[in-house]
């Protein structure tokens, strides 16, 4: 298929992870921000090719792993309620509630519906007057665009019984958050490059400033990755700290303009909780009052509720890069992706189910690698 | 969450303030949102998440980076013939 079958070549990834060994005078750690990016990662094993050059740390780039443990009970105790439709995309369904997930409430008779996009939703609205359609509106700046147009949409048909429960994230402030911790061990970050087509990379540039921090905008296939990574290794040999993209046939510096204006008139930035780090001051997305009509928390006048983790699972530090998955003691035994204590065991993009899909039959290699 | 798809735009109709269109990714067409790529015509490729089109692929910038990837030294003339089974279009 065109645009992605030339950045899988596997000679030329070879030929790149060459390069960067070559001038790599010591081992680097650089983290991938997005899970989608951890998944070709270890899909293609490109931790594996660069293992004597390279560390690469998985970052919190997995909303379904970061939805708080709090949004998916609200979801959870909706969809049970009579006469309402819990409209979701796929992943979050098996994500761990305190007591249920969406997929057993569904199981017990709940009307919960799997959505690829949330337009799905609107016309399940059309399609059930008598009903309300609550739609599970979770994402980085990448899906808060579709988010908001449902909203905008939703609004403009005069829809009222639509609302969304929203749970929207944001990168930049999770990138600072990394950083200012005292054990911070990243050197350089593969940015983004879904979430920059939309907002563009002036705000990583800031950061790449104030923290001193080599920062390259990588795309999603593997030669794409490691031609980031390779960007990330001169710089550092360099002694630089600077913005680059190696992602320019998607991503501009301004980012998507017009998306960046439906998702500012739809949403305002505000305090965000985070699955397994904690809060973030201004980290997300909540809708804006002109929409408060659709915002599930005020409809169904749903009060905080208090939540714990269970005890064995070491998702917080997994998602903040202080550890691998291969480092819990549940992984593979009691929490596999059938059955997950985490969310990232979950997720098409968490790190814990890219280590169990690609790595657990590897797990002697890995344990001698250490 | 975040992948997103690059499709070939075969169709534009804009509809009461509705901009959509179909996209063909390998061997199947989608109805996407184009709402948010008001500068894409029938021919561009764009990257389709959630069923909005994100952002238009600028071939001039694919085909540079390619140059870039050429220069590296490797590039086997030609690209895997192999046709992969369509990505995974119904996760979000």
């Amino acid at each position: 298929m065109k645009y992605l079958d030339e950045y899988r070549d596997g000679a030329l990834a070879r030929r790149i992870a060459a390069e960067i060994a070559s001038i790599s005078t010591r081992p680097w750690v650089l983290m991938e921000i997005c899970g989608g990016q951890t998944h070709t990662i270890m899909r293609y094993g490109i931790d594996e090719l660069l293992a004597r050059n390279v560390e690469l740390v998985h970052g919190p780039g997995c909303p379904v792993c970061v939805t708080p443990l709090e949004t998916i009970d609200k979801a959870v105790a909706l969809a049970l309620r009579p006469g309402v439709i819990l409209v979701s995309y796929g992943d979050m369904l098996r994500v761990p509630g305190s007591q249920l997930d969406l997929f057993r409430a569904k199981a017990q008779g709940a009307d919960v519906r799997i959505a690829y996009s949330p337009t799905e939703a609107i016309k399940i609205a059309h399609a059930n007057p008598d009903r309300q359609v609550v739609f599970l509106a979770i994402g980085f700046e990448t899906t808060a665009p579709a988010n908001a147009m449902a909203a905008w949409d939703a609004k403009r048909q005069g829809l009222t019984n639509f609302s969304m429960l929203v749970s929207h994230v944001l990168v930049p402030p999770a990138i600072r958050s990394l950083l200012s911790s005292p054990h911070n061990r990243i050197q350089g970050f593969i940015a983004p490059g879904h979430v920059c087509t939309i907002v563009g990379y002036e705000e990583y540039e800031e950061i790449s400033r104030e923290f001193r921090m080599p920062m390259v905008v990588g795309g999603f296939e593997p030669v794409d990755l490691l031609e980031a990574i390779l960007m990330l290794v001169r710089q550092l040999e360099a002694s630089k700290a600077c913005v680059e993209n190696q992602y320019v046939r998607a991503v501009s510096r301004a980012g998507n303009r017009v998306a960046q204006r439906v998702v500012n008139e739809v949403f305002e930035v505000a305090d965000q909780k985070w699955r397994g780090i904690g809060g973030i001051p201004a980290s997300g997305l909540r809708f804006r009052s002109e929409y408060a009509a659709f915002d599930a928390n005020l409809i169904f006048d749903l009060a905080p509720i208090a939540t714990e983790e269970p005890a064995e699972c070491i998702s917080a530090q997994v998602l903040q890069g202080l550890r691998k998955p291969t480092d819990c003691s549940a992984f593979t035994t009691r929490c596999t992706p059938e059955t997950p204590l985490g969310a990232p065991m979950v997720s098409a993009e968490g790190a814990c189910a890219a280590y169990y899909h690609y790595r657990r039959h590897n797990l002697v290699a890995l344990e001698e690698s250490k | 969450m975040c992948l997103a798809i690059p499709g070939k735009v075969l169709e534009i109709n804009e509809l009461q303030g509705l901009r959509a269109g179909k996209v063909q990714f390998a061997a199947i067409t989608r109805a996407v949102r184009l709402d948010l790529v008001p500068e894409a015509v029938v021919g561009d490729y764009v990257l389709v998440h959630v069923g909005f089109a994100i952002s238009c692929i600028d071939e001039q910038e694919a085909r540079r980076t390619y140059e870039i990837l050429r220069e590296m030294g490797v590039w086997e003339g030609e690209l895997p013939p192999a046709e992969e089974p369509p990505p995974e279009h119904s996760a979000p």
